[in-house]
C-alpha cells in the first residue's frame, strides 16, 4: 500500500489480505487502482470505509469477512458517486443488466454484458 | 504413454439453465463496467493486481488439505473417497455446491486438471484461476498433448509415467494430491503446507523440494 495509514481491520494473515470469494478481490483491487489514479487519498478512503463498517458491524457482527467487503464495496460506490464518476441510478441499472445477462447465459459460460448496456455505462 | 481420460467431455457443460450472479457480484460488475467505460480502470491492470493477491485467496486452503493428507493416512483415505466431505472438514465449502474429487499422483501416474470448455476451477481450495488456466491454448493442448504443456511449465516426467487429464465441469472440480517430497519424514502439517504450491494442485508442477521451502 502506498500510504502508511492502516485500514481498519483488513481481513488478513501473515502474508497479506485474505478473500473468501472472487468479488471481494475485485472490489479490493478497484479501490487500490482508483487510489493510485488519485480519485481519493488513502485517508479519505479509510474514513469512508470506517463509516460503512460502523453501520455494517452493527447489522451483522458475526459475519466479518463478507460484511467487511460488503462495506468496502458500499464505500467505494459512494466515493465514486460523490466524485461524479457514477450515479446511483446508473449503478443500479447496470447491476440489473448484469443479472439479466447472467440469467441468459448457460451455466459455465462467461457472462457478457450486451453492447447497449455497456455503452449506457459511458453516460 | 499418455492416457487422456477426457475424450468425451460433454458432461456437465450442456446445461439448459442460466447462470446467476448474487446481488453483490452484480454490483461489483456494475461498478467495474462504469469505471472501465470511463477509463478509470484498465481491466488488464485490475487482473494483474488481483493476480498479485490471488495467491492469498485460496491456494493456502488447498495446501492445508494436501498437507493433512500427507500427514494423516486416515484423512488421505477420506479425501480420496469423498473429497467434498473431507475438504469440508477443514471448513472449505463451495458456494455453488460443486462436487470435489481428489486425484492422487503416484510413482506411476501424474494427474493434470483442465477445463476444456470454460474455466471451471475449485476456487474454495485454490482461489481464482491463474490467467493461463483460462487461456485457449492451455484448455485445448492439455488434453491433446499434456506432455508438451508440462514441459513448458518446466516439468519433465519420466517417459514411463502415465499422464491422466481430468476435465473439470460446472459440477465436478478436481484437486491433484501431489506426491509427498522425499526428505520430509516426521514433518508436521504446518511444516509440510508451504511445500504445496498452487501449480502442484493443478498438476502443472510438483510439490517443492524441502531444500526450496520458503
Amino acid at each position: 500500500m502506498t500510504s502508511g495509514i492502516e485500514l481498519p481491520e483488513l481481513p488478513r494473515d501473515a502474508d497479506g489480505p485474505v478473500f473468501a470469494e472472487p468479488w471481494q478481490a475485485q472490489a479490493f483491487a478497484m479501490a487500490v487502482l482508483l487510489h493510485e489514479r488519485g480519485l481519493f487519498t488513502w485517508p479519505e478512503w479509510a474514513e469512508a470505509l470506517a463509516a460503512e463498517l460502523a453501520v455494517e458491524t452493527e447489522a451483522a457482527p458475526a459475519d466479518h469477512g463478507t460484511a467487511y467487503y460488503r462495506s468496502w464495496l458500499t464505500a467505494l460506490e459512494r466515493l465514486c458517486i460523490t466524485r461524479g464518476v457514477a450515479t446511483s441510478g446508473g449503478l443500479a441499472r447496470l447491476a440489473m443488466a448484469w443479472q439479466a445477462a447472467a440469467e441468459a447465459t448457460p451455466h459455465g459460460r462467461p457472462i457478457v454484458l450486451p453492447p447497449e448496456a455497456q455503452s449506457a455505462a459511458k453516460q | 504413454m499418455t492416457t487422456p481420460q477426457a475424450a468425451a467431455h460433454n458432461h456437465g457443460h450442456d446445461h439448459d439453465h442460466g447462470s446467476s450472479l448474487s446481488p453483490i457480484e452484480a454490483r461489483v460488475r456494475a461498478l467495474e463496467t462504469i469505471l472501465t467505460e470511463k477509463g478509470y480502470v484498465d481491466p488488464a491492470a485490475l487482473d494483474r493486481l488481483i493476480e498479485t493477491y490471488e495467491t492469498r485467496i485460496g491456494p493456502r486452503n488447498g495446501a492445508r488439505v494436501v498437507a493433512r493428507a500427507w500427514h494423516d493416512p486416515d484423512y488421505r483415505k477420506r479425501l480420496l473417497a469423498d473429497a467434498t466431505a473431507a475438504i469440508a472438514e477443514l471448513g472449505f465449502t463451495g458456494r455453488q455446491g460443486e462436487h470435489m474429487v481428489a486425484v492422487a499422483n503416484t510413482a506411476e501416474v501424474h494427474n493434470l486438471v483442465v477445463c476444456t470448455l470454460c474455466s471451471c476451477y475449485p476456487w474454495p481450495v485454490l482461489g481464482l484461476p491463474p490467467v493461463w488456466y483460462k487461456s485457449a491454448p492451455y484448455r485445448s493442448r492439455a488434453v491433446l498433448d499434456p506432455r508438451s504443456i508440462l514441459a513448458e511449465f518446466g516439468l519433465i516426467l519420466p517417459p514411463g509415467k502415465a499422464i491422466r487429464v481430468w476435465d473439470s465441469t460446472a459440477e465436478i472440480r478436481y484437486l491433484v494430491l501431489p506426491e509427498r517430497p522425499a526428505g520430509t519424514e516426521g514433518w508436521s502439517e504446518e511444516r509440510l503446507a508451504p511445500l504445496v504450491t498452487r501449480d502442484s494442485m493443478i498438476g502443472t508442477g510438483l510439490a517443492l523440494d524441502p531444500a526450496d521451502a520458503p
